[in-house]
């Protein structure tokens, strides 16, 4: 403890104003609406471009999960000018490396090229946002991969469909609940219409964000992105209209057993605000004060879940609580952990729950919320270290209802922040006892 | 020195004296203690990332202690000094100092970076965990249960199984077919004094490798590496490892599985990174498995047959054997299809070779692509350890792109045939394949 004033002392000292912005980035909007921001960065002669549409699995219609993360695989099957396979293969002849995610409430595409060759990659995403041709022939052979994609990364995974049940249960209304990759007998009925269909209603420049970090100029972006997405015409865009969760009432308990489970583990999850839409009384301006909660609970070394469960009690080999408050609707909160061998599960929750019981009780005191936020606040000054970091903090908001201005004001944001703040979050969502508790166990005999 | 990598191409373009105007960006320090670096000096964000190896990994591993180097490794940031663990975690923790150890197959590899206002303390901290780590027995037994746990994890994970199989059929009774995480069995046997002795044993400055990039000088540099390496023994006492030619060639093995899905491994012999064929090799590699969405696999099985999520293969290269290995994953029923499609790929390279347009494509990837790779204090500083544990010299970043680009049709075309056998592919299949047979 007496060790703070020394280390506040220490980072004020180090040149960097507590209040910098983190990026620094310049913006501009075309007149079809595009959102461009430019990251300049001259730490090496490279450059990322980042294409973020605001439509992710959240935004489907009930019965076509997945429709969202196809249409992204679909979107390198080519246009009227650039046949199928042709895009990555022109990307890969300039030396770039290109792929795409798609998340629940956006759909991103990248490529990361030497600076020099910036403009073909910006002509080449410019035209797929608007001329995208598919033909049943590259459409079929796809779906066959986005499945085979699904057994790889869940069925093959069973801590992987937990977590699908997890959500399931957790939002019993809101589209949340539903996998980003879709529910297999979903996926397999998905058409090349619906794929045409989703590509019209969403993607359009006044429904999207490009971001260049790297050794560019804003003015050099500024005559290429008017170049090749200026002439594309806006479209109008839907409302995102989303079945929103009713306050919840009741504990619920998901569990799965399964043969290859040879370490069994543990979570609870709770629903909370995200930094768009508040949640249970905490306020979408509260959610840096959650975010420091999470650190405190569970997101360091000296935090009090790791200190208690896995030095003090040598229960657990691992525990973690984590909290992204990037996300438009209400997200959640999440305490997840491993029991030491030959740990029993219950054991370990219960004494979880006591270290929770306490926290909520006592509170951090002023001393562990400031050491933590010289912490974050450090994190603003390395994560420049990256030239490409930046990109996806600035298209991520701005599909989650934020802005630019609100990742550049984090830094001041989090200086703000009260260690009553921070306790009365942390209270306000966990001590409500409607969490979803979620095991993953051994199968018995096996 | 903002833009190294910027200048260092422009400077190929020119054709200026390479090593010695290379010599300017990317410095060679020597300590006053004799310990030697390279260094990027780079002042743009008050930050010193230092990236450091020393020769010698699991492959020292003492027969029946499979697993040592590897705890040991992870062992040293556990408490050191007058920090017992919880003191140490937290002073790295409340100052932002990144710093962590693991163990390789040929290396134990080190990492340190810190704010410029925190130098001394991450230094010494370096320093204490080297040369007075506690190995308190608390922690000894936690790190322990943990590996212990990853080990029985890994004994459903298919890529894990598949790894381990693969690796004792292609390396025989050599120390590279052992785990080098161990076995339940060894690690329970591992004692304090054996990690002790191993530290003292691996982790000395004749083989040592260090790098730095960030915001310092030669001069203060060459102070802070003798106050973190000064204290180390001179010479490590290494066991040689012997080279080892990649058996098991023409084996499938399959190794049950419940799931609907089939994870599978193949590979043979590669080349080894003094080999003169080492880029024609590495431009044939891109052009069948490594090239992403545009190889030849990729093509076949992926986009035209709809077979897989994902294939590609690479070259592995280890101190003592040389691999060319892939891997994918398909439904069961549709396993065995897949593998023979990528024998036939195989075949294919190795009769024709590639074609010249994908020579030229697989050029123009490789050499245009590698600045990408120089984003990131830390992983500029381990791309310059890697290149000198591989015993390049300083203009090595340059003379890798000419060398990638001087590889002629004719040079891939008998690299090819040199490279890729389909009938030497050791197979190893992880889950429920339908119609592959085992050969063992």
């Amino acid at each position: 403890m007496r060790r703070i004033a020394w280390v506040l002392a220490a980072f004020l000292a180090a040149a960097v104003p507590a209040h910098a912005q983190v990026f620094s980035p310049k913006t501009f909007e075309l007149a079809n609406g595009l959102q461009v921001v430019v990251v300049e960065n001259h730490r090496a002669p490279v450059v990322v471009q980042m294409v973020w549409y605001k439509a992710g699995a959240a935004d489907e219609v009930q019965g076509k999960s997945g429709i969202a993360h196809f249409l992204e695989h679909l979107m390198f099957k080519g246009t009227k000018d650039v046949p199928p396979g042709e895009f990555s293969r022109r990307v890969a002849r300039l030396g770039g490396r290109d792929n795409a995610f798609t998340g629940w409430d956006y759909t991103a595409y990248f490529q990361n090229v030497a600076s020099d060759r910036l403009e073909s990659v910006m002509q080449l995403e410019a035209d797929r946002m608007a001329n995208l041709v598919l033909s049943e022939a590259e459409v079929t052979p796809e779906r066959d991969v986005i499945v085979e994609e699904r057994r790889q990364v869940v069925d093959q995974r069973p801590a992987a469909k937990l977590r699908e049940q997890t959500s399931a249960a957790l939002f019993v209304n809101h589209p949340y609940g539903r996998p980003i990759i879709g529910w297999e007998h979903e996926m397999q009925g998905l058409t090349r219409q619906d794929a045409l269909d989703w590509y019209a209603r969403w993607y359009a420049p006044n429904n999207a964000m490009l971001v260049i970090a790297g050794d560019v100029s804003a003015e050099a972006v500024r005559v290429l992105a008017e170049r090749y997405y200026g002439p594309i015409p806006r479209k109008a865009i839907p409302q995102r209209v989303r079945a929103q969760e009713p306050p919840p009432l009741a504990a619920r308990r998901v569990e799965l057993r399964d043969p290859r489970v040879r370490q069994p583990s543990w979570s609870r999850s709770w629903l909370a605000p995200s930094h768009a839409a508040a949640f249970g009384g905490v306020g979408a301006d509260q959610t840096d004060a959650l975010d420091l909660a999470a650190e405190l609970l569970g997101g360091a070394a000296s935090s009090r879940l790791v200190r208690a469960l896995v030095h003090d009690k040598s229960l657990a080999t691992g525990i973690a609580a984590s909290y992204d408050p990037t996300s438009l609707d209400p997200t959640s909160f999440t305490v997840s952990a491993s029991p030491r061998p030959g740990v029993d599960v219950a054991a370990l929750e219960s004494a979880i729950e006591a270290v929770l019981r306490d926290t909520l009780a006592a509170g951090f005191g002023d001393a562990e919320v400031a050491q933590a936020k010289t912490r974050l606040a450090d994190s603003a000054i390395l994560v420049r270290d990256s030239a490409q970091a930046g990109a996806r903090a600035f298209g991520a908001a701005f599909a989650t209802g934020r802005d630019v201005a609100y990742v550049e004001s984090w830094p001041a944001r989090l200086a703000a922040v009260t260690t009553a703040q921070v306790n009365a979050a942390l209270r306000a969502i966990l001590s409500s006892e409607a969490h979803v508790t979620s095991v993953l166990l051994p199968k018995p005999g096996s | 020195m903002r833009r190294f990598v910027a200048a260092l191409l422009l400077l190929l373009a020119v054709g200026v004296s390479v090593a010695h105007a290379q010599g300017q960006r990317i410095e060679a320090v020597r300590s006053p203690g004799g310990i030697e670096a390279w260094l990027v000096r780079d002042n743009s964000l008050p930050l010193l990332a230092i990236e450091f190896s020393w020769r010698g990994g699991s492959a020292q591993d003492p027969a029946g202690q499979e697993g040592l180097t590897a705890l040991m490794a992870d062992m040293l940031t556990q408490g050191a000094g007058t920090r017992d663990q919880q003191a140490f975690s937290a002073e790295l923790e409340n100052r932002s100092i990144a710093l962590g150890f693991s163990a390789g197959l040929d290396t134990v590899q080190g990492s340190l970076r810190v704010l410029s206002r925190d130098k001394t303390l991450g230094i010494s901290l370096l320093a204490e965990a080297l040369g007075q780590p506690r190995f308190d027995s608390e922690q000894v037994e936690r790190l322990r249960a943990n590996v212990l746990a990853s080990l029985s994890r890994d004994e459903t994970s298919p890529e894990t199984l598949a790894r381990r199989a693969f690796a004792r059929a292609a390396f025989g009774d050599h120390v590279y077919a052992r785990p080098t995480r161990g076995t339940p069995e060894t690690v329970k046997a591992l004692a304090t004094a054996d990690m002790r002795a191993q530290l003292a044993r691996l982790l000395a400055r004749d083989n040592l490798v260090v790098a730095a990039v960030g915001d310092t000088t030669p001069e203060e540099l060459g102070a802070l590496l003798d106050r973190a390496f000064g204290g180390l023994p001179q010479a490590a006492r290494l066991s040689p490892v012997a080279q080892v030619a990649i058996g098991g060639a023409g084996k499938t093995f399959v190794i049950p599985r419940p799931g609907s899905q089939t994870y599978a491994l193949f590979g043979h012999q590669g080349v080894g990174r003094d080999d003169p064929d080492l880029f024609a090799a590495t431009v044939v590699n891109y052009i069948l498995g490594g090239g992403g969405f545009n190889s030849r696999l990729m093509l076949s099985v992926r986009e035209r047959a709809g077979l897989t999520y994902g294939i590609g293969t690479g070259l592995a290269i280890f101190d003592a054997a040389a691999l060319v290995q892939g891997s994918t994953s398909s439904d069961n029923r549709t396993l065995a299809r897949a593998l023979d499609m990528v024998r036939a790929e195989w075949a294919e390279m190795g009769k024709d070779g590639p074609t010249a347009d994908e020579l030229q494509g697989a050029k123009d990837f490789l050499t245009g692509s590698y600045p990408l790779q120089f984003d990131g204090s830390s992983r500029i500083a381990r791309l310059m350890v890697g290149a000198r544990l591989d015993g390049r010299g300083r203009d090595w970043f340059e003379e890798r792109q000419r060398r990638v680009r001087e590889v002629t049709l004719a040079d891939a075309k008998r690299v090819a045939a040199r490279l890729f056998d389909p009938a030497r592919l050791l197979v190893v299949a992880v889950g429920e394949p339908a119609g592959l047979t085992a050969s063992e």
